[in-house]
């Protein structure tokens, strides 16, 4: 405490310390131990990323910052990384099957995802745009090379390479963004820039218009979606869930900030980029799915759409609007991995399979899943009284009270829309004659799936907890 | 008042009988029919819960009764639920054909039937918690959540085409359904709260009632449903399972009614009033225009289907005439059509499940070899065309009486609506029916079965006794319904007062 002049007080930032150090004595193990420790290092990363999570969730919830305004912890932050966490814990966990194939153990994708999850951390927390592109770019690097890591298989190099050339494009953009904002106000910490952004200017516009389409490319929102249904069919199916989640949350996160914190005096502005994103999205999320027959692309566009809806939140600008974001989030997250659990349980004995068609008549080959797999799709869909209905019903309360009726309209109209492609997964399941079952899923697959699909289930019993932590972390930001 | 919450208790029983079928394994014989006999306890145990609340009712009182309250979303959202007259009757109407329509499902459902069971016990709990919310938000989670279990029901035990009607049906309801979310956000964000006796009272400004009445319409209308967004119900109902379509015709249509009465007529008086001449043109080409369309019918069920159509017609005229009778004759008309409509179904599931078509043109001269189905049927057939003397002809005949003095026109072609369901339902009959057995496929076919007598005694009891005797309907409605005109029309007659006595106090 006595040298709290020079050394910049570092319990705030202690789980990404925790995850940095963590995640270099991995790579030493794996280093030394070679490709068979995977499993042991995938056992340890999902322990880091516990831990990780426990120092979150004790911490004290003020609001503190460190590193001389870089770095700020408060509730909505504590609440984000939670998020992220859990997110990437449960990637790591749903691995496991992947990463004890012979020819694909290869212990650097642990390694690589406590990486990320790190990046997106400092990013949840950053309060200047240096930290907020170191963050990014920490988290973004390492997500390039877990989408090429089955580098035998063409479509996961492809779908890395891509990811990677578009990503670094944002990513100057988003830089190119950072500097004009600079320059225009002279600071780059947020609450610095809130004050210069009052005088406004035609460079400070520009530097907002780049700056939020580098952070729209990383949420995947319309028109910066390109890579996303490449890569998520590309990519080996535990690392699209991986994508799915965490990134997306912290990227969101990120958004949010950004929007609320730096740049509320120009609210009109971004205000209305947000609208016409989330209404681009929103509407190529639900009609683009409606063709797909791959459920990882059918999933790619829901996810575009699903952070259309997000944004419908962020648009209104309002407390209420970021507590329906962060609910928004969290649900989707759930949504989201249980999904995905599904999806990589999609196994025969020749192989895995991606198809919507071979969902057919899961219900009677494997009730338990389909009923599950049922609810996760209704819930995606937003039906009541399932937990995706309670995550737009705050974004769409804000939207209506912040008097965007237009925007709650169309958002509501696409949701039906993409009601249909849901139903449709359903129907696979429930209607159709059954095709030849799947292997066994596996132990660590099965409690994903039951964990999240009884949340979205029973979300409704007792909803409080979560729309409290909500309201609480997003009052911390106003 | 109560010691224990029954209402609750209603709403919530047949989710512990789904959880129990949900506990057994297996698809054997023997878990098939454990599954029916705990579905059928279940809905009987809540039938005879829900009749507590029959004799604890107090008729002469406006206000809800049994109301449970207790915080759920955080903020005024609140679990609170409760009934008055206008809810209780439907709230008995649902849970008094569950068991019915279980025992319709017996036999001919051989097919996953624990999942069958599951899906019609927790529709039951979707419909008692649609009628029963006193909160508007958990009104919508309950009346949007009986979507899942009869996408189901249509999907996976309907008939050849079941998947185009099950989606028709999923998303025609969900789409008018999510302008009414929007609307209940806007009514939330004006007056600060959700509850729905505290709504009732609040003034909401002019032109906020103008669009949510049109948000509500676009829901309800759908789900009542009233020409022209009526095109789903055929569809539904002709691939929907005999007792998917009971349940459809009987309680899901009258959720579209209910909400009318909850909300659209006390909320929202003045666009209520504003658009009621556009209420009753759409119920007059619904009365003339789908009887005309039932008459064309080749399908049994497609024929009942539509004149379910029209009689909602009566229904819609009636809640917007906005007078006592037009009010009560609605209310009565409803609880009736669900009783009446629900036995032609099941009328039609008994000779279905012997010859496994509906086509009117496969039948023929069946009272020779059906002597108590003919009866049995002719009875329904003239309660659906309302003869004097059955349920039918008491709301039919209240609703016109009641728009008859708001509006002669109206009352005048409506009116043709009764000589149209004569024509239809008796042609039907004449068809099936009488005549001449003269069809090889007819010769062995079966009288109705004791099972089946037991599922049409209660309702054709029910339909001679509220025909003769409508009392019992139309007091317990009675108190609720004098206010809500009331309501409605002290609201008409004090907007101007209003808007001064607002303006003048300075804020």
């Amino acid at each position: 405490m006595n040298h709290a002049a020079e050394l910049p007080a570092l319990f705030p930032a202690m789980p990404e310390i925790i995850l940095a150090v963590g995640a270099m004595v991995l790579i030493l193990m794996g280093a030394f131990r070679g490709n068979q420790s995977t499993g042991a290092v995938a056992g340890f990363a999902v322990m880091l990323l516990i831990a990780a999570g426990v120092v979150v969730a004790v911490m004290p919830s003020e609001t503190s910052t460190t590193f001389g305004g870089s770095f700020v912890l408060d509730p909505f932050a504590r609440f984000f990384k939670l998020l992220v966490l859990v997110g990437s814990a449960v990637a790591v966990v749903m691995s496991s099957e992947f990463l004890s194939t012979p020819d694909r153990a290869r212990f650097e994708y642990p390694v690589l995802i406590v990486l990320s999850t790190t990046g997106m951390l400092m990013l949840i927390s950053a309060g200047d745009l240096i930290a907020l592109y170191l963050g990014l770019e920490l988290m973004s690097l390492s997500l390039y090379v877990v989408a090429a890591i089955d580098r035998d298989r063409l479509k996961s190099t492809e779908a890395g390479l891509k990811y990677f050339v578009l990503g670094a494009l944002s990513s100057g953009m988003l830089l190119y963004g950072a500097s004009l904002v600079y320059g225009s106000t002279g600071t780059v910490t947020f609450a610095g820039i809130a004050q210069g952004a009052a005088a406004g200017g035609i460079g400070l516009t520009f530097g907002l218009v780049f700056l939020l389409a580098g952070l729209c490319f990383k949420i995947s929102a319309v028109p910066f979606h390109m890579w996303t249904p490449d890569v998520y069919e590309g990519a080996p199916t535990p690392i699209t869930a991986f994508f799915a989640a965490a990134p997306k949350v912290a990227a969101m996160a990120v958004f949010v900030r950004v929007a609320t914190t730096a740049f509320p005096t120009v609210g009109v502005q971004w205000q209305q980029i947000v609208v016409f994103v989330s209404i681009a999205s929103m509407t190529l999320g639900s009609f683009a799915a409606i063709g797909q027959t791959n459920i990882k692309r059918l999933m790619a566009y829901s996810s575009i759409g699903h952070m259309g809806f997000a944004l419908i939140g962020l648009a209104s600008g309002t407390v209420e609007g970021v507590q329906g974001v962060m609910i928004y989030m969290t649900i989707y997250v759930a949504m989201t991995l249980g999904t995905f659990a599904c999806i990589i349980a999609m196994k025969r004995e020749e192989g895995p399979v991606e198809n919507i068609a071979d969902l057919a008549g899961l219900a009677r080959t494997k009730p338990g899943v389909a009923f599950l797999l049922a609810m996760l799709m209704f819930s995606l869909a937003g039906i009541p009284p399932l937990a995706g209905f309670f995550a737009k019903f705050y974004v769409f309360l804000a939207a209506v009270n912040a008097g965007l009726y237009a925007l709650a309209v169309i958002g509501v109209v696409t949701s039906v829309v993409g009601a249909y492609y849901y139903l449709a997964i359903v129907k696979v399941m429930y209607f159709d004659e059954p095709a030849p079952a799947f292997v066994p899923m596996r132990g660590e697959l099965g409690v994903v799936l039951a964990v999240t699909g009884l949340f979205v289930l029973l979300f409704f019993v007792w909803p409080a907890p979560l729309v409290d932590a909500a309201s609480t972390a997003a009052k911390s930001l106003f | 008042m109560a010691s224990w919450p029954v209402l609750s208790v209603t709403v919530f029983l047949p989710l512990v009988g789904a959880l129990l079928i949900m506990m057994l394994r297996t698809e054997d014989e023997a878990v098939k029919s454990n599954a029916r006999w705990i579905a059928l306890w279940t809905t009987v145990i809540t039938f005879a819960v829900s009749l507590v609340m029959v004799w604890r009712f107090d008729p002469g009182s406006a206000e809800f009764q049994f109301v449970e309250q207790q915080p759920w979303l955080a903020g005024t959202i609140k679990y609170h639920v409760g009934v008055d007259g206008i809810s209780l009757p439907f709230v008995i109407l649902t849970t008094a054909l569950m068991p019915l329509c279980i025992l319709a499902s017996w036999k001919p459902i051989q097919r996953r039937v624990k999942e069958y069971m599951i899906a019609f016990l927790v529709l039951e709990t979707m419909m008692t918690g649609t009628f029963a919310a006193l909160d508007v938000v958990v009104f919508y989670l309950f009346f949007e959540g009986g979507l899942i279990p009869m996408f189901l029901i249509i999907g996976v035990w309907g008939g050849p085409r079941r998947v185009y009607a099950s989606f028709k049906f999923f998303l025609y309801t969900l789409l008018g359904s999510v302008l009414m979310l929007l609307a209940i956000m806007a009514m939330y964000g004006e007056a600060g709260t959700t509850d729905i006796p505290t709504l009732l009272d609040h003034d909401f400004p002019r032109n906020l009632q103008t669009w949510a009445w049109l948000a509500f319409f676009a829901s309800f209308a759908v789900k009542m449903p009233m020409w022209p967004v009526h095109t789903w119900l055929p569809d539904a109902h002709v691939e929907a399972p005999t007792a998917g379509s009971v349940i459809l015709a009987a309680v899901l249509l009258k959720m579209g009614g209910y909400g009318f009465l909850r909300f659209s007529l006390p909320m929202f008086p003045d666009a209520s009033e504003y658009f009621a001449p556009m209420v009753f043109v759409l119920s007059v080409v619904a009365i003339i225009y789908t009887s005309l369309v039932a008459l064309m019918q080749e399908d049994v069920k497609k024929l009942i289907a539509y004149s379910s159509v029209a009689h909602m017609g009566f229904v819609t005229m009636g809640i917007f005439a906005g007078n006592t009778q037009g009010v009560a004759g609605s209310v009565f008309q409803m609880i009736s059509h669900g009783i009446v409509s629900g036995a032609l179904f099941l009328c039609v599931g008994v000779i279905y499940d012997r010859m496994h078509t509906r086509e009117i043109a496969a039948y023929g001269g069946l009272v020779n070899r059906m002597p108590v189905y003919a009866t049995i049927f002719m009875i329904f057939t003239l309660a659906n065309v309302g003869l004097p003397g059955t349920s039918g002809f008491i709301g039919e005949f209240l609703t016109l009486m009641g728009t008859f003095r708001v509006n002669t026109w109206v009352a005048f072609f409506a009116s043709f609506g009764i000589i149209l369901s004569a024509c239809y339902a008796l042609w039907l009959y004449r068809k099936v029916v009488l005549g001449v057995l003269d069809k090889p496929s007819l010769a062995a076919i079966r009288d109705v079965e004791p099972r089946e007598i037991l599922i049409f005694a209660p309702l054709l009891v029910l339909t001679i006794w509220f025909g003769v005797y409508p009392k019992p309907v139309l007091d317990m409605s009675a108190a609720s319904v004098t206010a809500l005109v009331q309501n409605y029309h002290d609201a008409l007659a004090t907007p101007k007062a209003f808007a001064l006595e607002r303006s003048s106090v300075p804020k």
